[in-house]
């Protein structure tokens, strides 16, 4: 068979759905219009972080007029539990416990929001407080954890820290971080004949949310359909957070046969669902005099909130990336999920694996203050390299080496070491102004750790148009997901982009999906997609073939067209002469990656498929009166394989380093003493706005390096990657900082640093350079 | 309950309302412009701009009685004759977008900034957006789109002297 292609991959082509966001006609679920008799739903609060629930009376709430129903966790057909990983640690509805403040007690329904509103504040709640552990200290101190952490061996540390000629320890807290997506969470359920319900959610995870509906409601998965069309932003976000709402509204669906809408408001959204993980990491680490690292022994410890929810991946997620680029000749990894009183925390674009590489980026700088080596050269002596220093802590072999290579390569073409001595200069020459310059790099792991989530599904449908209708398992959430699968399609049957439509993800035409999500979503669904439109070429060609009595290699495929010697049909004739043979025009697509396999209880395997990588260089100059600080200029260096639309994974490396810049930089959550969160709303919490990216951004993806492994068209996974080479822009900050004490004391700036960090780092290093003077 | 009367997109439409009822309540669910989107409810996203008589505000942030009498664009009016406007050309063509939640407001924001300043500079445009949030695309391609769009606007206004 002859192949002659119409280059529809590796192309930029626009977001499939570019036209109609432009102009105001693509529909999120807030958007489609309500049909008749909706009910709104009002979400009650828990008040407090930690109480027994005594009595909850409602009857004042449902004699409210306009009120339609009250539903509480006693009013739950099925299971009162939506834990994504079945612990039965995460209700619906608060059970006789409040675990956090903010927590849904109950929910309120009305033809208008204001109705349920008000009715909600006429409940009457007696309480008994309880002591509420608030603190990653505390939950620690107590020894309850969400989950069983994970430990991570190899080598002897004992020995390794016993040797190494220098040794130091530390520990290092890292901030959490909203989604803010700018759309909210949102369902809507319309309840259908026979116990049916149908349900349009923000979710990355409609299987999941079908599942779970179906637990909540009692009655079988196959009564509970979920749409996505797209997503409003989910970043994580709406991984296993959108189930809770969905539930609710099929709940209310159910109860009263009415449609019902579940939306929240800005400051109910970050109240009500969990945010990237808060980390306190201890460190002990043994090196030499020449920066080589010997021995490293670090605790991971994650404030995982009232529940499991996806904890223990995600710490698993840090641990695996504690290492970053870096081999450690001896190591000991454990990760503590712990449990706290405040909202559950889910996953975040990174997934734990953000505050791994923070904590091995620390390990680094410690080391090159402690030396006195620039950090970059104390990254170099630390590299994975084949033959004998290319063993991760979980025993996989690192055999990419693109990480040592892009570093190189930015180094060189952003001038680190020129730059490195002007910075040097500046900082001679001014007393107030300090510069401050790094080169960080990046190597993600790409697979769901659970190794069971590596697969997806695709189903193809051709018309006797000759028009083509694709569904695959993927959601779209912005990432520009559907385009590349439209695009991987195209290019199997040789078709316009226009005679493909994708339609809305859904659990009634792919069946048990995984969420779309570990960067995995063009990796898995591209393959499926693939696999679905070979079946069906397959089929036409033997059709063909057949009818032509030719042999099924000597039929040429492209551009619209199908030949063999002189005989020559449109794809459109073909497709309406197979129908009339009755050849079948509907094939399924599935995948599984291959090669990856995970023994988590001996922390042995090969979770990854592969790994992506990149390096940024950022320079930033900070005010040492004030910490104010400005990011001067960044260069990126990114690797996406051979990228299936270099538009699409241009815009994701540049907003996953954006948000990743805010994470640590002006993104602070902050909690009372009380467990109340006082950063629920853009006023108290800030995301990057416009005036706040670097003043030169320079960034140049790996061309011509396809992926050594065999994935869709040989690219690479790019969700997630780029928001780590923000982790340049915190060593930057701190490399200003110390210059304050001359690059002898490490600042320990912990993001996010935020312009009050950064003056307090200063402060110290102020006191202590006096202190060295003094002696 | 007051009723209110306005020229949306063109057409002059009346209802009645509560008079605390917002202008982007009035246009999502009065008059099914859901091309306005909601994002955080305090006026702060900018993901619900409209202009009300040729100046963009934040419809989360009015009442619908406020806009009485008055000429109101949004996101849906802005394509004329079914041509897309130069800045929804330019923010389609250098992917201004992605989720496309924030977009509506983005443009119905730089198109009052292009209206009063026909060449703006790029820190100018940064500076204009300040109150519109993207969480998706680090803002690149937003402002690249704005720019491609001053310079689209510039050109036809030239070529229509």
């Amino acid at each position: 068979m002859g192949e002659a292609k119409t280059a529809m991959v590796h192309r930029p082509l626009p977001h499939d759905s570019a036209a109609a966001h432009v102009t105001g006609e693509a529909v999120y679920v807030d958007d489609m219009p309500e049909p008749a008799g909706t009910l709104e739903i009002f979400l009650a609060r828990a008040p407090v972080a930690h109480a027994a629930i005594e009595a909850l009376d409602l009857e004042p709430v449902r004699d409210h007029p306009g009120v339609a129903c009250v539903l509480a966790a006693g009013d739950i057909p099925g299971i009162n539990d939506i834990s994504p990983t079945h612990k039965g640690d995460e209700p619906v509805f608060a059970r006789d416990r409040i675990l956090f403040w903010g927590q849904p007690l109950f929910a309120v329904a009305a033809e208008r929001l204001a109705t349920a509103r008000q009715a909600a504040e006429r409940a009457r709640i007696e309480m008994k407080p309880l002591p509420a552990v608030l603190s990653i200290e505390e939950a620690r101190r107590r020894g309850d954890l969400v989950t069983e952490g994970l430990v991570l061996e190899r080598g002897d540390l004992r020995e390794g820290l016993r040797r190494a000629p220098r040794r130091l320890r530390g520990s290092m807290g890292i901030g959490g971080q909203d989604h803010f997506y700018l759309e909210g969470q949102v369902a809507l359920a319309l309840p259908g004949e026979n116990g049916e319900m149908r349900v349009w959610s923000s979710t990355q995870h409609p299987s999941e949310v079908q599942q779970m509906v179906a637990r909540v409601l009692g009655v079988a998965a196959h009564k509970v359909t979920v749409t996505v069309r797209r997503m409003g932003g989910g970043f994580g976000g709406k991984e296993t957070q959108a189930s809770q709402f969905a539930c609710i509204a099929a709940l209310v669906a159910a109860r009263t046969g009415r449609p019902a809408k579940l939306r929240l408001d800005r400051d109910e959204d970050m109240i009500l669902t969990g945010k990237r993980h808060d980390f306190l990491v201890d460190y002990e680490i043994g090196f030499d005099g020449d920066g080589r690292i010997r021995a490293v022994k670090m605790e991971l410890a994650a404030r995982c909130g009232f529940s499991a929810d996806l904890s223990g991946p995600v710490t698993d997620r840090a641990l695996f990336h504690a290492d970053n680029c870096y081999f450690y000749p001896a190591v000991r990894l454990e990760s503590f999920p712990c449990r706290t009183n405040t909202v559950s925390n889910t996953a975040f674009r990174g997934f734990g694996g953000p505050q791994g590489m923070l904590a091995a980026e620390r390990v680094i700088e410690e080391v090159a203050f402690a030396t006195g080596l620039d950090p970059l050269e104390v990254r170099r002596r630390n590299f994975y390299r084949r033959g004998g220093r290319d063993r991760t802590p979980y025993h996989m072999r690192v055999e990419e080496e693109l990480f040592a290579e892009l570093v190189e390569t930015l180094a060189a073409e952003a001038g680190y070491e020129e730059r490195r001595e002007a910075v040097r200069a500046f900082n001679r020459d001014n007393r107030w102004c300090r510069k401050g310059l790094a080169l960080t790099p990046v190597k993600f792991g790409i697979a769901f750790t659970a190794t069971w989530y590596n697969q997806a599904g695709a189903l193809l449908h051709i018309y006797r148009d000759g028009s083509v209708q694709l569904n695959h398992g993927g959601t779209e959430m912005g990432q520009g997901l559907h385009i590349k699968i439209l695009q991987v399609v195209a290019e199997e049957l040789a078709l316009p982009i226009e005679r493909i439509a994708i339609a809305a993800t859904s659990t009634g035409r792919v069946p048990n999906t995984s969420a779309t999500a570990a960067s995995s979503g063009s990796d898995l669904n591209g393959m499926a997609a693939l696999d679905a439109a070979r079946t069906l070429k397959r089929r036409l060609i033997a059709h063909i073939a057949s009818r032509w009595q030719v042999p099924a290699e000597s039929i040429v495929w492209g551009g619209g067209r199908i030949r063999a010697g002189d005989r020559e049909t449109s794809f459109e004739e073909l497709v309406e002469d197979a129908y009339l043979a009755r050849v079948p025009l509907s094939a399924t697509g599935f995948y599984r990656t291959p090669k990856i396999h995970w023994d988590r209880r001996r922390g042995r395997g090969r979770p990854f498929l592969y790994f992506a990588c990149g390096a940024a260089m950022s320079e930033v100059i900070v005010d040492t009166l004030t910490g104010e600080y400005r990011v001067e200029r960044v260069d990126i260096l990114h690797d996406v394989g051979d990228s299936l639309n270099p538009a699409i994974d241009l815009g994701q490396i540049e907003g996953g380093f954006v948000q990743g810049m805010g994470w640590l930089t002006t993104e602070e959550l902050w909690w009372d003493g009380e467990g109340r969160l006082r950063t629920h709303a853009p006023s108290t919490y800030k995301i990057p706005a416009c005036g706040d990216r670097p003043r030169v951004m320079n960034i140049r993806m790996l061309e011509g390096r396809p992926n050594r492994e065999d994935t869709i068209h040989r690219s690479k996974a790019v969700g997630e990657p780029p928001l780590m080479l923000a982790i340049s822009v915190l060593h930057a900050l701190s490399d200003a900082v110390a210059s304050i004490a001359d690059h002898r004391v490490c600042p320990r700036l912990d993001p996010p640093a935020t312009p009050e960090r950064v003056l307090a780092a200063i402060e110290r290093l102020r006191r202590s350079a006096l202190q060295t003077a003094a002696e | 309950m007051p009723t209110v009367t306005m020229t949306v997109n063109g057409k002059q439409v009346s209802g009645e309302v509560e008079p605390r009822t917002l202008l982007v309540e009035f246009l999502r669910e009065g008059l099914g412009l859901t091309g306005t989107h909601v994002g955080c409810d305090t006026s702060q996203c900018g993901c619900c701009v409209v202009h009300v008589d040729g100046r963009s505000v934040k419809a989360c942030t009015m009442l619908a009685v406020q806009a009485e009498g008055a000429e109101v664009t949004t996101i849906e009016g802005l394509a004329a004759d079914g041509s897309l406007h130069p800045l929804q050309q330019a923010f389609h063509e250098n992917h201004g977008l992605q989720c496309g939640f924030c977009t509506p407001g983005m443009i119905m924001s730089s198109l009052e900034l292009l209206q009063r300043n026909p060449d703006p500079s790029e820190a100018e445009v940064r500076e204009w957006l300040e109150g519109n949030l993207c969480r998706c695309t680090g803002y690149h391609n937003i402002v690249k789109s704005v720019l491609a769009a001053a310079a689209a606007m510039r050109g036809a206004a030239r070529a229509a002297e």
